[in-house]
């Protein structure tokens, strides 16, 4: 099968997607909200399910649930409810789960990407607030399951799109900004690998140029950011396949298998679900009001695309660039802002975090908070690069002298002796050293060979390790050579 | 004559001391309970212990709490940490709460001491305790008939012995119904007057914990302690809780009564009618202005709440599938098969009956026909209600259309047992208070109740109706056949 759309059908995708919040307890109790503590000990009676407890709602989930909305654009209802989605499984204890039914507490609003100069946007149906289930580990070898009622209760935001999306890397761009924008939020980790983000796909596919909306299938259990632009690819592919055989898409839901790189109608006919939904008679409706929405308005940062936009406009840097640093790390927005405050050459600072402070932390494989670079310290860093107190290679070293601990950069530079040589003498005698050591070159560079004088211009750098400064060591090799 | 009021006032002057009156109140409730079972539980030790615990503390000169040495005895529904919290359903047979309600723990802060735990129809879910999953309880009056339900365990016991406070919980007549049946008093407070939390919840929106005691007055002490904004429930009202028991004082006289014409219709029986008419003409007689009122969705109270309560108890009590507590078949094939085989081995034929009409009425192509329409005719019935309270302070009816009923002779229709909640399931639908109290007996003997609603958080309101009258007449002091005494004599 092709991995790509061929160019007679259009694929049509809505995803739906889950975040946990980050709050300090969960949705309904005062239970601590973690991830990987062990089983069963972050519960209490409530979220255990136990006959006569209830649910109070966590009126942080809710602030940031509506900073979700604000952030995209959403209608925040004034009027949101609770309702109980009724089915059985024992990772839910009480045998339903505490969602959001007619009167979600945002809808509509909007996803921009960016592809190139376009922005594109991915239209957003409703964003509601939910509680998570435990999880079933059906270990092996052992006849019974077990379960883990620590996730249970967890806050969960559930985002649903229109089927806006036409290509699997438009999938993964919605969801990269997603992401980010929740950590720009500050609300959720999205941390796939611990499922604090997942992913449901639907997917279609139509004849280009029809607006139809066609059967579709769903796909579950994406659980990386890479899975999801190949698990479309190949049920994208599947569907064409069918179709072009002269078969009919049948509404189901598959499981993508990521070994096989392949998804799979789920086992066993599902029984069509019938959630029966009633308003949770345990909480009063919510009512939001205009001075709360007011202040989280005040508590909204910048986002990822208005970053973007700032770094274009504000600070001149390419689009390439822009994009790089707003979808790393939301700190780095406000570091390589201080850092550009003190040494105001924003190109120069998005090279150095683009390619040193990033690769730092790629290979630390830590966030720039861990990393522990002040942006204060990245400046005095440039600064002394740009005085010629050190070169812009003997730099990175005095870069990660400074992650193993924070010190006056002119100290490092000192201790590391790798300060630029002032001494004329000193550039001197290394310059003679090499016109002496090497007759024939300096015989080349004075019949005009250009490469001889980057020869002779490394050789001293070698000579003086990197200390001297290469445009007084260029003048010093010209008059010795007697070129002028 | 003993009350809560009195062993309290008598504990605290020292003239008796808590051990002294949790030893006769246990001794009676060992007396009367193999003729009644109206207790499930009773709770030798602990109660003694707590006892001491009051006279240690009284005798060092520290304050034991308002309620110091009060017995109390909590139905089976609502969680302790004494005992099992069964809600008389085989289903949670040996389950113990790992949390105490909010009620039993303001109780016990006060200083009251817990006795034991009464019985009740399973769930709640019944007007005569014979649905217990343990065995129905006997009326004192007759001990070959019901003491109503589901709170049938409360209200024989507070028959048979006055002094405690029993708490029940209502939800369509749960503790009025049982109340009129067996001649003491009880009261279903407004939704949101006192939390919910650990009740066992049967219909979340109609659920309210209670007092049954042997006079309004005694309800009125309870109420005070157990009333009151509860951050573990949000149904809970923000709203202050008055002195109960000084607004009793306030009397009645002024105030005006409503006779609604739709709960005197020919389905009431005839002394029902005659002593509920009586009582009206008492009130009269203290200087309440007695008027007639209309609330003309009256007969559709019932469909209402049966179709709301068994929505809400379908999904309340999907809990109880044998994963996580309470019973577990012992094979099974399969999940599917272990959730059929534990909920078909641990609910009783009522419960299952109504798990599947709610099951029903909330599938999708029936939720409008039968849910949606159920809450839009309770908005009907609460604005019945508001329209009345506009007019009068207060209205008048009987608790039951009939006074208590052999045991067994309804059992075999339902629809027949259901009738006999269409005068208490209008208060659950409005959230309003409501009061029953014993209004005399007909010519078998047997106690007839009256019930007074008032306006939501009015709850002192209809107490003052019921203490107004009980300080006029002595049928609230009328003992039944089966009796003990927790006086000295």
């Amino acid at each position: 099968m092709g991995s790509r759309a061929r160019p007679d059908w259009e694929p049509v995708i809505g995803l739906e997607v889950h975040v946990q919040l980050r709050t300090k307890s969960k949705m309904f109790c005062g239970c601590e909200n973690r991830f990987g503590a062990p089983p069963n000990s972050l519960t209490c009676p409530v979220c255990l399910g136990h006959p006569g407890t209830l649910p109070v709602i966590n009126e942080t989930a809710i602030s940031y649930a509506i900073l979700a909305g604000l952030a995209f654009g959403c209608d925040i209802a004034r009027y949101t409810k609770f309702d109980r989605k009724n089915y059985y499984y024992p990772d839910l204890p009480k045998n339903y789960q505490i969602s959001q039914f007619d009167f979600p507490i945002c809808s509509g609003g909007a996803v921009p990407l960016r592809s190139g100069d376009e922005t594109r946007s991915i239209r957003l149906v409703r964003i509601h607030l939910e509680e998570d289930a435990g999880k079933n580990i059906h270990a092996e070898g052992r006849p019974e399951s077990l379960v883990d009622l620590n996730r249970t209760g967890t806050p969960l935001l559930e985002i649903v799109s229109e089927p806006d999306i036409r290509t699997p890397a438009e999938a993964a761009d919605y969801l990269r900004t997603l992401r980010m924008t929740m950590l720009y939020l500050g609300i959720s980790d999205c941390n796939m690998e611990e499922g604090s983000l997942r992913c449901d796909c639907n997917v279609s596919i139509r004849p280009r140029g029809s607006d139809r909306l066609e059967t579709r299938t769903e796909i579950k259990n994406i659980n990386s950011f890479g899975f999801v632009a190949s698990a479309l690819d190949y049920e994208i592919a599947r569907q064409i396949d069918v179709r072009e055989s002269g078969g009919e898409i049948v509404q189901e839901t598959r499981l993508f298998d990521p070994d096989r790189n392949e998804t799979r109608s789920m086992r066993g006919k599902e029984e069509a679900h019938d959630y029966r939904y009633f308003p949770e008679p345990d909480l009063a409706p919510i009512r939001v009001a205009e001075s709360q929405l007011d202040e989280l308005r005040s508590r909204l940062p910048g986002l990822p695309w208005e970053v973007r936009q700032r770094f274009v406009e504000v600070h001149g840097l390419p689009e390439y660039d822009a994009d790089v640093l707003s979808q790393r790390d939301p700190a780095v927005v406000p570091f390589f802002e201080r850092c550009v405050e003190l040494y105001a050459q924003p190109k120069k600072v998005s090279n150095w975090v683009i390619n040193h402070v990033f690769q730092e932390m790629n290979e630390r494989k830590v966030s720039l908070e861990v990393l522990g670079l002040s942006p204060d310290r990245l400046a005095e860093l440039l600064g002394a690069v740009e005085r010629n107190e050190v070169s812009a290679q003997n730099a990175r070293e005095v870069l990660r002298k400074l992650l193993d601990a924070d010190r006056p950069v002119a100290d490092v530079i000192r201790e590391l002796g790798v300060g630029m040589i002032s001494d004329q003498g000193v550039v001197r005698e290394a310059v003679q050293a090499a016109l002496d050591a090497n007759p024939s070159v300096v015989q080349d560079l004075r019949n005009g060979k250009k490469n001889a004088r980057n020869f002779l211009v490394g050789q001293v750098m070698k000579a003086t390790r990197g200390k001297a400064n290469p445009s007084e060591v260029i003048a010093v090799i010209e008059e010795l050579a007697g070129l002028e | 004559m003993t009350s809560a009021a009195s062993i309290r006032d008598r504990i605290r002057d020292g003239s008796v001391s808590a051990r002294r009156v949790t030893e006769r109140v246990l001794a009676a409730v060992d007396r009367v309970n193999p003729d009644l079972h109206a207790y499930l539980e009773i709770f030798h030790d602990s109660a003694l212990a707590s006892a001491d615990d009051v006279d240690r503390r009284l005798a060092a000169g520290d304050d034991p709490g308002p309620l110091a040495g009060v017995p109390f005895s909590v139905k089976a529904n609502i969680t302790s940490l004494e005992g099992e919290s069964t809600a008389g359903s085989k289903i949670l047979r040996g389950y113990r709460a790992p949390y105490a309600s909010t009620v039993v723990r303001r109780l016990q802060e006060a200083g009251a001491i817990l006795v034991g735990k009464t019985n009740l129809d399973e769930f709640g879910m019944g007007s005569s305790t014979e649905n217990s999953g343990v065995g129905p309880t006997r009326n004192p009056w007759d001990t070959d008939r019901v003491p109503g339900g589901s709170s049938g365990g409360a209200a024989a016991a507070a028959a048979a012995i006055p002094g405690v406070i029993h708490l029940g919980s209502d939800t369509g007549g749960s503790i009025r119904q049982p109340c009129s049946y067996c001649g003491v008093t009880g009261l279903k407070p407004t939704y949101g007057r006192v939390s919910r939390y650990g009740l066992l919840a049967f219909a979340s929106s109609l659920d309210q914990i209670g007092p049954v005691a042997g006079s309004a007055e005694d309800c009125a002490l309870a109420l005070g302690q157990i009333a009151g904004r509860d951050p573990l429930d949000s149904t809970s009202a923000d709203v202050p809780v008055p002195d109960y028991l000084s607004e009793l004082g306030k009397g009645v006289e002024g105030l005006r009564l409503g006779i609604p014409r739709e709960y005197f219709v020919d389905a009431i029986d005839a002394e029902v009618r005659e002593r509920v008419m009586e009582a009206v003409e008492t009130l009269r007689g203290l200087g309440v202005e007695v008027e007639k009122v209309s609330l003309p969705h009256t007969e559709y109270a019932n469909p209402t709440y049966v179709i709301i309560s068994a929505a809400e108890a379908s999904s309340n009590l999907a809990r109880y599938d044998g994963v996580h507590f309470g019973h577990r078949t012992a094979r099974a094939d399969d999940l599917v098969d272990m959730y059929s085989r534990s909920r078909g081995e641990g609910f009783g034929a009522e419960v299952k009956r109504r798990i599947m009409v709610g099951t029903f009425v909330l599938s999708s192509g029936y939720y409008d026909a039968f849910y949606l329409k159920a809450m839009k005719v309770r908005r009907l019935i609460r604005r019945d209600f508001e329209r009345a309270f506009e007019q009068v302070d207060a209205i008048l009816c009987p608790t039951s259309p009939v006074t208590a009923f052999p045991l067994g002779s309804r059992l075999d229709d339902p629809l027949k047992l259901y009738a006999v909640d269409i005068l208490t399931v209008p208060a659950n639908l409005a959230a309003i208070p409501g009061i029953s109290f014993p209004c005399g007996r007909t010519r078998e003997g047997l106690p007839v109740g009256a019930q007074v609603l008032g306006r939501p958080f009015e709850d002192s309101v209809v107490l003052r109706f019921a203490h107004a009258y009980q300080t006029e007449t002595d049928h609230h002091r009328e003992r039944p056949p089966v009796s003990a005494d927790v006086e000295e004599s």
